[in-house]
């Protein structure tokens, strides 16, 4: 059963306290560091992402902020040979995991689907149909486990997607074969415009878990000390065999569902307000300068890192990258079918005369 | 794992005499022998050998591990599958009856027929998705569906149907070493037709896909045709002859890649061309095949090229599906409207005499 109310160990001044968090251990000081860091550089990134959509430099950005103890506890909980199931919306959390930015915004860039090596990176690609990555993440783990690696899926979803059929199919199926998956609910209470009473009648979204037999819980997720706390013992309680975790974070989008969206027509402003004295970031500053964990020229430098890696980004996105329109026709399958070929030979055809006609 | 625990294993090398369902049973054991990890699920596959008994005794053979029943829900079998692949495997799953793979079909057109193309080829999924098809069984409402055509429409996905017992087991030997997805489609009607297979324990070479095959040659028409239309081509090839007519009948074998060589060099022989197909023929497969014909043969025909088709109805109740199912004498009569003379026989075409004056 989830915690009757949200797991919470930072209050929103970022004083230290316990709310239903006996169960799970503090998270190490390192650890907290890292995530005030990555948190920091995360949302940096994502505003200059918000930007270059707004500049026309992306097709469409959906940003995350306001998500960021999400976004990065979720990443700091794994191991380097973990893997993730992302979905569009979690591009901070690639970034945190040290994926190529720029090879991370290519889908939204237009140039070409997913721009990383899902291989390499130990990482799906980001899924745009909702709830759908989930059982995936599900049967990955599960063939993991048969071939005897320890490795932990880690599978992001909103509070819309819950509603998903493809959701329930997941949390049955992970629960059912033991699967080592922690299914993260991102609670940000808006689905595009829908809010989350229009979603769901359930008390907590952690709840529906307990129909498909999976340990749940409930975390506030812009508490970034309690986010990790309680994925780190997810993540272990998958690892050691123990099976599926669902967490549903409870958290807010600050912005709009992307840059084509009007938030003003369906919320008030007061209610962002409100979430604004919840940020994540300045919870987790304030408990680690009162712990002396942190001090004035760290948050410096982690400000002047953050400048330098979304000057790198923008840097790199200002140069329009070349596609290859023949590149249409790789990868339909392995070897192209003789009418792929066909139509590529008309393609080529139509580029040669356009060229011969300049 | 007893590979003579059962009457139809062992590796004899003589062809044996085996039924449709027997021949598929064959070619997943010798797949499952030759590769470790090629694995069989979905529903009913395990103790119970599936409602066809497909997969009998394969889950005692091979283990649990290797054939097992999940949960009943398709989406979640495929998205499975997915991940399964994923983490290194080749699943072979079957969808119980062909419309009951329809909750399957955002999985498998988004995901499943989408992963190579959208990681630019980091990610291949070899899975082969297995659904018994078309009618002919008596079966009840929701359990005899041609789908073909929403597979074959859909690009990334290879889609295989035999019609002979030999094809059904090499087609789906070389189904289960592609690097690609395939939906191997099953003729359920077919299941207790006899034939004889080599069968091969070593993943030996199989070269059919995209390759139609020549089943009767003939001089004066063309019938194409494939999985369960092949037999009824053949009987209505030899039924013509009675009057006169020397029909050469096509087996497409695989839809996806599709052969248009052969066809079309089967048509200009001819002159001549039915296609026949269980599925209704509006926007259908037969469709595609009569447009390719006239695109590349037009100057060889004698005739338009003519579709036998169901009818554009739902599936009809058991003591109606004869009326639906294109029988012997609907291709005869096809093949007598190809303007022998020099009348056309537009009976049943009565918008051809509303199109505006002649």
């Amino acid at each position: 059963m989830p915690a009757p109310m949200p797991v919470q160990f930072l209050d929103d001044q970022g004083h230290r306290v316990h709310v239903f968090n006996d169960d799970y251990p503090e998270p190490s000081s390192e650890q907290l560091v890292a995530a005030y860091a990555a948190m920091v550089i995360g949302r940096r990134f994502d505003i200059q992402a918000t930007a270059l959509a707004k500049q026309g430099r992306l097709a469409v950005y959906p940003p995350s902020r306001g998500q960021e103890s999400c976004q990065v506890g979720s990443m700091l909980a794994l191991s380097q040979d973990d893997w993730t199931f992302p979905t569009y919306r979690d591009s901070m959390a690639l970034v945190t995991r040290g994926l190529d930015p720029v090879e991370v915004l290519t889908l939204t860039h237009g140039s070409a689907h997913c721009g990383y090596d899902p291989r390499a990176n130990r990482t799906a690609p980001q899924c745009t149909p909702l709830a759908t990555h989930l059982i995936h993440a599900v049967g990955f783990a599960s063939g993991e486990q048969r071939k005897g690696r320890p490795t932990v899926a880690m599978a992001f979803v909103g509070d819309g997607g819950t509603s998903e059929g493809d959701f329930h199919e997941a949390l049955n199926f992970a629960a059912v074969f033991k699967a080592p998956v922690v299914f993260l609910v991102q609670n940000n209470k808006y689905a595009i415009s829908v809010p989350l009473s229009k979603q769901t009648a359930a008390p907590s979204l952690g709840y529906k878990g307990i129909g498909y037999g999976i340990a749940s819980e409930q975390v506030d997720g812009n508490d970034a000390m309690a986010v990790l706390a309680v994925l780190n013992k997810a993540v272990a309680h998958a690892r050691c065999g123990e099976g599926p975790v669902l967490v549903e974070a409870h958290t807010y989008r600050l912005d709009a569902h992307t840059n084509a969206d009007d938030a003003t027509r369906y919320r008030v402003s007061d209610e962002v307000d409100e979430w604004l004295r919840r940020d994540p970031i300045a919870r987790l500053e304030a408990w680690l300068r009162h712990e002396a964990l942190i001090d004035d020229a760290f948050v410096e430098s982690v400000a002047q890192r953050a400048e330098a890696f979304v000057a790198d980004v923008r840097d790199r996105m200002s140069v329009d990258l070349a596609v290859d329109p023949m590149s249409l026709f790789d990868n339909v399958f392995a070897t192209p079918t003789p009418q792929l070929l066909e139509q590529r030979a008309m393609v080529e055809a139509e580029l040669e005369a356009e060229e011969a006609s300049r | 794992m007893t590979l003579t625990a059962s009457p139809e294993t062992g590796a004899s090398p003589a062809a044996q005499q085996v039924t449709m369902s027997g021949a598929i049973n064959r070619a997943l054991r010798d797949a499952m022998t030759a590769d470790a990890d090629v694995v069989v699920f979905g529903e009913d596959v395990g103790t119970l050998g599936g409602v066809f008994r497909v997969t009998d005794g394969i889950s005692r053979d091979f283990g649990e591990d290797r054939c097992f029943d999940t949960p009943l829900a398709e989406s979640g079998i495929v998205g499975f599958a997915v991940g399964m692949a994923m983490a290194g495997f080749r699943p072979i799953i079957e969808m119980q009856f062909d419309a009951f793979a329809y909750p399957a079909f955002e999985q498998i057109a988004s995901h499943v027929a989408k992963m190579r193309n959208r990681t630019a080829g980091k990610v291949n999924l070899p899975i082969v998705i297995r659904i018994p098809f078309a009618g002919g069984i008596g079966g009840v409402e929701h359990h005899c569906d041609s789908s073909e055509a929403y597979y074959a429409h859909t690009p990334g996905l290879k889609v295989v149907t035999p019609a002979t017992v030999e094809d059904a087991y090499t087609l789906l030997r070389e189904a289960i070493n592609d690097p690609d997805p395939v939906i191997f489609m099953e003729p359920k009607r077919l299941y207790w037709s006899k034939g004889s297979i080599k069968s091969a324990l070593a993943a030996t070479t199989f070269d059919s896909f995209g390759r139609a095959a020549v089943r009767r040659e003939g001089t004066d028409v063309t019938l194409v045709a494939y999985g369960p239309s092949v037999d009824v081509a053949m009987e209505a090839a030899s039924a013509a002859t009675e009057s006169g007519w020397s029909v050469e009948v096509v087996d497409l074998r695989t839809i996806v890649p599709f052969d248009d060589e052969t066809v079309v060099a089967s048509v200009r022989k001819t002159g001549r061309c039915v296609v026949i197909q269980e599925a209704q023929g509006f926007a259908g497969v037969g469709a595609e095949i009569a447009a390719r014909v006239q695109e590349r043969a037009f100057h060889s025909l004698h005739a338009p090229v003519l579709r036998v088709a169901g009818l554009d109805i739902p599936y009809p109740p058991p003591k109606l599906e004869h009326f639906h199912r294109p029988g012997v004498e609907r291709v005869l009569d096809a093949i007598a409207r190809l303007q022998w003379g020099d009348d056309p026989d537009t009976r049943f075409l009565t918008s051809a005499s509303k199109g505006g004056d002649a």
